[in-house]
């Protein structure tokens, strides 16, 4: 059944069978393919969106149940705490392979703008969440610091 | 406007010391491309004269069609510009990079050599991924060795080009080339203010002769000026705007979407299969029977059902409804637990000798203290963020394919054996890889979708999830290790034996083969580095029974983990500081023929008169990095250092982990400090990013990672259960120094690995007293390292 979701301010409908999560909604139906899959089990956070504001896992979450939400993807945060998160990726050359950052950057994002100033805890508290292989962990401690001195 | 927004880049590893880092040099894009800036579409000012570059027309010189290249077969292989650069009207310099980008940054690697022979305006340079072609040489994105096996053809072409585009615009201003210098994309006239741009001069520069090599100089490296650089990623500004192609993102007019049911054990198969309930599924297409793979694996898909729908999901929840019988085969008997002990048997049994110095037997008998230790490491899973995945489409008999795949070039004969049709009828592109780690050396996924696409006649991307990707790997070879030791009176040591079992990696490639190989052993165990004067290696035989593949580092993983630990408690037994004793194994400083001794020492393919085992290299990063981590500093209870050194991939790195175990045996690490010699560095950002992040992938293995086996079929099937270190396990500090050094360059991307394990089982041992000689410390369940209840060294 079609059904129309908000994504990144824009009315997207889409024909999926009832309960598929977001995730393949996005990438399959919607060719945005931004937001990874990882795990498929809420465990990895490469899926990361924004829902009303929240960092919230895409590859759980049914698209059914997001008719009138706000949903942000990578593609489309923007923002004082998504800009500055970008620009400190990329001055620090944060991702190695990148395919976990678009989930990072989502869950960096949603802790700025929440916590303009977050201490080691604060990252660790929000951004244990996402996996990343490569490691790259020591990185976006800095970028994310680094981001916070830009709001 | 922030420093950083200028492209300001930290001298030195920032740390959880929250100092600012001090800026070094201004490398912004801009900035070292000088005034190439100002340039606009044939325009430029030059001086205080206007002036206006006149636009080349390269027919008017009517020249005769150049000879061949002479460049062909050069250090590397073919340095023909052409085939590595082309540069457009509007000045874009687009590189062709033949080499898979998975992380390490090899775009922009090679980018920066091509770029400074070049001369290029690094603002205008783009990158194209080569399909995989034989023309390319070489593509097999493995073994750290994209820069090494890469660095002099690519300057060679760089240069090449560079000189033609020179004597085209000497051409065109009827000057000796003296007489012309290039500069970020422009060539300039010395004798007045005239300039020429790349862009212009390139289509008469390609109707000139290519110059031999001989007539080819090449800049030194005081004249680099992108080589050695920390040139920002030319992928991360896409990949923080969710841009960029990743296998698992292609998408085709047309596409359907896969997921497969494999059989749970290695050459099991499909007994029978009902697929009513699957194909009911909302999305759900049809299914296709794949064919049984056979002995031996080698790159053969799995076998089993696929289910073909309109999207993931619905393949996805197809499978989950699909019925099965499966046949289980040959290794459905493979118990990971009880073949570790078989294992350990065999590795405490006298096995095959690789290398012999001296007489072990009769020094051991003789010396004053014997030492003796055992050591496992259980099967690892690559585990790249990106699952494997792979899109497939047909027109006719004709195939391409777009994949995440480390080697385009197997991909395609691959598939032109699994397929039956001519490799040349088969197009092979890589996308970007989500990771990789020796998973996507491994092309069976690509033959995967390659097969439902000829059977359900439109384009397919197969996906693998997650428990696809743990339950159905190459993985890393388990292993068990046996080391035995004497020291004199003096504590010195006297003789060396290790003996090493583990099921080779030609086993996936011949089932009849049980023996490590030379390559294997060349990993950490025949070309050890130690003085001692009695040294013995041996190996013993195992059989594998599921797919054995790389896995970053390979068989340096579980070698430097024995050694490096063993090398600690012989320190130990001595009453002597770990790492001062580590420097007496290894002895003064010189270079080691392991031949010599009767190994059989392949050296990672090179030379060791261009890439000899020098233990004074050795030597030197291990003083580095204990003086970085200020060995020897006094540590509250409860803390401790440790250190282990390895040579692998033609690199050089000694690594210092201090731990803080809790009396409740949790543990944090709050600092780790890493010196690496990799001879010449195309870029220290990237060296010092797979520093960190090959160390920390191999602590979240040596921590948690463990892969077994019941019934053989793989136990762990997703993060739960194989569980990787997470932000708040990371080290407040790491500190990576990187040596200056004109050697040539050898490989980054695997070699931070092997020393992670042993340096954090060896500070475990000075924090704690408890010797740990199993991995993984911790495993997937727990928060505590498995202390022994006794100490045992």
């Amino acid at each position: 059944m079609a059904i129309t979701l908000k994504i990144n301010g824009k009315s997207e409908t889409v024909d999926a069978a009832p309960g598929t999560p977001l995730l393949w909604v996005l990438r399959d139906h919607l060719q945005m393919t931004g937001t990874k899959f990882g795990c498929g089990v809420a465990q990895c956070g490469a899926c990361t969106v924004h829902v009303d504001g929240e960092p919230t896992r895409a590859c759980v979450t049914p698209h059914d149940a997001l008719e009138g939400a706000d949903i942000t993807t990578i593609e489309g945060v923007s923002g004082d705490a998504a800009d500055a998160i970008r620009k400190a990726w990329v001055a620090n050359d944060v991702p190695q392979c990148g395919y976990c950052q678009s989930g990072q950057i989502m869950a960096a994002a949603a802790l700025l703008r929440d916590n303009p100033a977050p201490d080691d805890a604060a990252i660790d508290k929000a951004m244990s969440g996402n996996l990343c292989r490569c490691a790259t962990y020591m990185s976006i401690r800095r970028a994310i610091k680094e981001a916070a001195s830009m709001v | 406007m922030l420093m950083r927004d200028l492209g300001i880049i930290p001298a030195r590893k920032a740390d959880s010391a929250g100092e600012e880092p001090s800026p070094i040099v201004n490398l912004s894009r801009r900035a070292f491309v000088g005034g190439a800036g100002l340039f606009v579409l044939g325009v430029t000012l030059a001086g205080c004269s206007s002036y206006v570059e006149p636009e080349i027309d390269a027919d008017a010189f009517n020249l005769p069609e150049p000879g061949a290249s002479p460049l062909t077969d050069v250090k590397g292989g073919d340095a023909t510009p052409a085939l590595w650069i082309a540069i457009e009207r509007d000045g874009t310099v687009k590189i062709t990079c033949h080499r898979s980008e998975m992380g390490q940054q090899t775009w922009t690697a090679m980018a920066q050599i091509v770029a400074d022979e070049l001369e290029a305006d690094w603002d205008k340079v783009e990158i194209v991924q080569a399909e995989g072609h034989e023309r390319y040489g070489d593509q097999n994105t493995d073994g750290s060795r994209s820069v090494r096996f890469n660095f002099h053809r690519l300057r060679v072409a760089g240069a090449a080009m560079r000189q033609m585009l020179v004597a085209a615009a000497a051409l065109y201003w009827k000057l000796p080339a003296e007489q012309c210098s290039a500069t970020g994309g422009i060539v300039s006239n010395t004798q007045n203010d005239e300039t020429l741009s790349y862009g212009n001069l390139a289509e008469l520069a390609g109707k000139l002769e290519i110059p031999a090599e001989a007539d080819i100089t090449l800049k030194t490296p005081k004249e680099w000026r992108y080589i050695n650089a920390e040139i920002p990623s030319l992928t991360v500004p896409r990949i923080v705007r969710g841009e960029g192609t990743f296998g698992i993102d292609v998408n085709r007019p047309g596409m359907v979407y896969a997921v497969i049911a494999r059989p749970p054990q290695l050459f099991g198969r499909v007994a029978s299969f009902d697929d009513e309930k699957a194909v009911a599924v909302p999305g759900v297409i049809g299914t296709v029977r794949l064919p049984d793979a056979k002995p031996p694996a080698l790159f053969q898909p799995l076998g089993g059902v696929a289910v073909v729908a309109r999207d993931t999901w619905a393949a996805i929840e197809g499978r989950r409804a699909l019925q099965i019988a499966w046949a289980t085969g040959p290794n459905a008997g493979y118990d990971s637990d009880s073949y570790a002990e078989q294992l350990k048997a065999t590795a405490r049994r006298s096995g095959k000798v690789r290398r012999t110095r001296g007489d072990v037997p009769a020094a051991l008998a003789a010396a004053k203290t014997r030492v003796s230790a055992e050591y496992y490491a259980p099967h690892l899973g690559q585990t790249p963020m990106e699952p494997p995945s792979a899109t497939a489409e047909w027109d006719g008999d004709r195939l391409e394919c777009w994949a995440c795949v480390q080697d385009p070039q197997s991909t395609r004969a691959t598939l032109a054996e699994a397929l039956g049709i001519d490799k040349e009828n088969i197009k092979v592109t890589p996308t970007w890889l989500g990771g990789a780690f020796g998973r996507k050396s491994k092309p069976d996924f690509v033959v995967e979708a390659a097969l439902i696409a000829r059977e359900v006649g439109k384009p397919v991307k197969v996906t693998w999830t997650r428990e696809d990707d743990i339950q159905h790997g190459y993985y890393h070879s388990v292993s068990a290790q046996y080391c035995e030791g004497g020291l004199d009176a003096d504590g010195k040591c006297t003789a060396w034996l290790h003996r090493t079992v583990f099921p080779p990696i030609s086993s996936t490639f011949d089932n009849t083969v049980n023996e490590p190989s030379d390559g294997e052993m060349g990993m950490g165990a025949t070309d050890v580095p130690f003085a001692t004067p009695n040294l013995r290696v041996e190996s013993g035989d195992a059989k594998g029974h599921v797919r054995i593949g790389w896995l970053r580092s390979v068989a340096n993983i579980y070698h430097a983990f024995a050694v490096q630990s063993f090398a600690a408690e012989l320190a130990h037994a001595a009453g002597r500081d770990q790492k001062d004793y580590l420097l007496e194994l290894i002895g003064p400083p010189r270079k080691i023929d392991p031949e010599t001794e009767g190994a059989k020492y392949g050296n990672y393919g090179a030379s060791l008169d261009e890439y000899p085992i020098d233990t004074g290299r050795l030597r030197n990063v291990v003083e580095k990095a204990a003086a970085m981590a200020e060995w020897g500093r006094k540590l509250p209870a409860g803390r401790g250092l440790g250190i282990a050194v390895h040579r692998s991939f033609l690199s050089y790195i000694a690594t210092v982990i201090e731990v803080a175990v809790r009396p409740d045996g949790s543990l944090a690490i709050p600092g780790i400090w890493l010196a690496v010699d990799a001879g010449t560095v195309v870029n220290p950002r990237h060296v010092r990013a797979q520093m960190e992040g090959g160390t920390i992938y191999a602590l979240s293995n040596a921590l948690y990672g463990a892969i077994t086996a019941k019934d053989g079929a793989i136990v762990q099937d997703n993060f739960p259960s194989w569980r990787l270190m997470r932000m708040s396990e990371a080290p407040r500090a790491f500190e990576v120094e990187i040596i200056a050094s004109d050697a040539p360059p050898g490989g980054v991307g695997e070699p931070a690995s092997p020393p992670a394990a042993p340096a954090l089982a060896n500070a475990i041992f000075a924090a704690t007293g408890h010797r740990l000689r199993t991995l993984p410390l911790i495993g997937a369940e727990g928060s505590k390292l498995k202390l022994p209840a006794k100490q045992s060294a």
